[in-house]
């Protein structure tokens, strides 16, 4: 983080608390979030990377305002909207855009995509139609959309075109801010790289900063700046692409890497067996959330919940096991 | 003799805009206790060679022509009776999506318990229901007792995928064909399955066939590969020759295209395009306006070559 670098978001300790059945008469609370903290900064890409159920979305949904937070505060343009439903949040609302994760149900299937991609411009801007059509069609040609499929329905277009229309009319405002949760992974291998180098090359020419939230930690390496990792709520690991790629520290981010398929490694062992499943966010373990599935469990971790410290170099780590042994190397 | 071999099959639907033809004359075989997979885009016909084999397939889709010879009979020839007894039994399926392939409002314990009870005529309920655990605690369900008595909404998706693979492996069949099995689970939770599955498929001494959109998962787990594109092999042969040394510019693409986690370089290689609709396939190559090697002679489908032991259709590979 150097000093250069201009914070356009910040999220402080923020919770989100949903209160769920788990009986006929027993409601208990399901800790999606746990003190969140991160910064993104303006033109830099951060991702939030996490099996399903870390919360990662929930986190996405806060920023966008789908979902309120229970404490804690979500800064944009000095202004806290941790708790501010997207209609009292007036203009920040359209600087703040989503792409989501299945193109399938994110396009409303009974409306042109030329509908599509000019709503927007009606409710935010006040651009006469003629100029509406205007940045229509030359967003079309940034995002590599041909101009009859203005008048055709979502139906009509493969899942990778879809995510084209998609990423379009959450650009189509120029916003400070893209929130991209899982835009990738209910695509093809093939339609995958052309979708995340899309991505890249839009960011480039808008200048716009990036969320970008996914399961699946090899393609973060070509797309981000930043990298936090979460577990169950928290971040358990935050560093540069840099620092992470070079030394995942904590065991859980050790974990994801070993997971990933690749073609010049075996399958995993029978130790896969052992990494378990995430727990449930609901009667969180006192210690370390990530005990039931760590290979280097210790008595200590059954405890005292650890904090996210720093090793040097700006590399972020909640685990005490893994800063002891640094220490002693 | 192969366990199961496929000749020339071809799968059409016939739909209101045209003849859709999604598997186009496919040939592959596979033997006894050895992992074939099948990768390819969506559309490519991959799903529908599974549903093939199994007699899965639905007007106005049909089998057209070809062979499926299944331990000494054709499957093509056999009728629905006929198959009805050999799916669940000697071949079984598992499908891309937990959620969906389990009934929500019955227990695991009679869905798990319904396969042997069909299929098994003699076999008591107190045995079916032993068999169940025992099959449960191997897919590595903790508290398999407790879990027969459980709805599928009690579980998350890669508890569910591990009961649908125990639902497949029930009757030890001699054939299991598992359509993307991980691809709706996360990473963590696929290198899981994936392992359980090439360490059941061997123990019990089956034959699976694996079909993925993701090469990196067949490279894992594969003895042999077939690629697929637009309802037709391009390239089929051991995984080594095919990962390590392909030939077929899709393939090579499919390969190049994947995020590696130690490769520096900020943009990744793409294929352009997409696959063509299976309605309007040009004339020629199929793979011919991705292809950067193409020319006038690709205007032609490329003949059946054999070339470093395997079989590719590209005119550009010598």
């Amino acid at each position: 983080m150097s000093q250069s670098e201009v914070k356009l978001l910040e999220v402080k300790d923020i919770e989100k608390i949903f209160s769920v059945k788990v009986g006929t008469f027993e409601k208990k609370d399901l800790h999606a979030l746990n003190k969140v903290n991160f910064n993104i900064y303006k033109g830099k890409t951060l991702s939030l990377v996490g099996e399903s159920g870390c919360g990662k979305t929930t986190v996405g949904k806060v920023i966008l305002g789908l979902y309120q937070a229970t404490d804690g505060k979500v800064i944009f343009r000095d202004k806290d909207i941790a708790k501010l439903e997207p209609s009292r949040r007036g203009d920040i609302q359209k600087d703040i855009q989503m792409i989501f994760q299945d193109p399938y149900s994110s396009l409303n299937p009974r409306k042109k995509i030329k509908t599509i991609l000019e709503q927007p411009l009606k409710i935010h801007t006040n651009l006469t139609k003629k100029e509406r059509k205007e940045t229509i069609l030359s967003l079309c040609d940034d995002v590599g959309i041909d101009y009859s499929y203005l008048e055709r329905y979502p139906h009509q277009f493969s899942g990778g075109q879809r995510q084209r229309i998609a990423i379009a009319r959450a650009m189509i405002l120029k916003p400070e801010l893209i929130l991209a949760d899982e835009p990738i992974s209910a695509l093809d291998v093939s339609i995958q790289a052309q979708i995340l180098n899309l991505m890249m090359d839009l960011q480039e020419k808008f200048h716009s900063t990036m969320l970008f939230i996914t399961h699946d930690i090899s393609v973060v390496k070509h797309i981000s700046d930043y990298i936090a990792v979460m577990y169950l709520g928290e971040i358990v690991e935050y560093a540069s692409k840099q620092e992470l790629f070079k030394e995942p520290k904590h065991p859980y981010t050790k974990m994801l890497f070993s997971t990933v398929p690749d073609i010049h490694t075996p399958l995993a062992t029978e130790s896969v067996l052992k990494t378990g499943e995430i727990q449930s966010p609901i009667d969180l373990p006192k210690g370390c959330f990530f005990q039931n599935r760590c290979i280097y469990k210790e008595d200590s971790c059954t405890m005292s919940h650890p904090e996210l410290v720093d090793s040097g170099n700006q590399h972020l780590v909640r685990c005490p096991i893994v800063l002891k042994q640094q220490t002693i190397d | 003799m192969a366990l199961l071999e496929v000749k020339n099959l071809k799968t059409y639907f016939f739909t209101r805009n045209g003849v859709v033809k999604s598997v186009d004359g496919t040939s592959f075989s596979i033997e006894k206790g050895e992992i074939l997979g099948i990768v390819g885009e969506s559309g490519a016909g991959k799903s529908i060679t599974g549903f093939s084999i199994l007699g899965l397939i639905d007007p106005p889709g049909e089998i057209v022509e070809g062979e499926i010879n299944f331990d000494g009979r054709d499957l093509v020839k056999l009728s629905q009776e006929e198959l009805q007894k050999i799916r669940g039994d000697e071949i079984s399926m598992i499908f891309q999506d937990p959620q969906t392939s389990l009934n929500p409002v019955i227990t695991i314990g009679e869905q798990l318990m319904e396969a042997i009870l069909y299929h098994k005529k003699g076999v008591s309920k107190k045995d079916a229901y032993n068999t169940c655990v025992e099959i449960l605690k191997t897919v590595g369900l903790p508290a398999a007792q407790k879990r027969m008595k459980s709805y599928p909404h009690q579980l998350s998706g890669g508890m569910k995928q591990r009961v649908v693979i125990a639902m497949a492996l029930l009757n030890n069949p001699k054939l299991l064909i598992a359509d993307e099995p991980t691809t709706a689970l996360d990473v963590t939770i696929q290198a899981q399955i994936l392992y359980l599955m090439k360490k059941l498929s061997k123990e019990f001494h089956s034959a699976l066939i694996l079909i993925t959109h993701d090469i990196a998962v067949v490279s894992q787990l594969c003895d042999k590969i077939a690629v697929m594109y637009a309802g037709r092999i391009v390239e089929y042969g051991k995984k080594e020759d095919v990962i390590f040394n392909p030939l077929h510019p899709y393939t090579k693409g499919l390969i190049e295209c994947l995020p590696k986690l130690n490769d520096d370089k900020k943009r990744l290689y793409q294929i352009p395009g997409i696959m063509p609709s299976l309605l309007g396939l040009p004339k020629g190559c199929y793979f011919k306006d991705r292809c950067e090697f193409a020319d006038e002679q690709c205007d032609v489908y490329p003949p059946q070559q054999e070339i470093d032991k395997r079989i590719v259709f590209c005119h550009k590979v010598k």
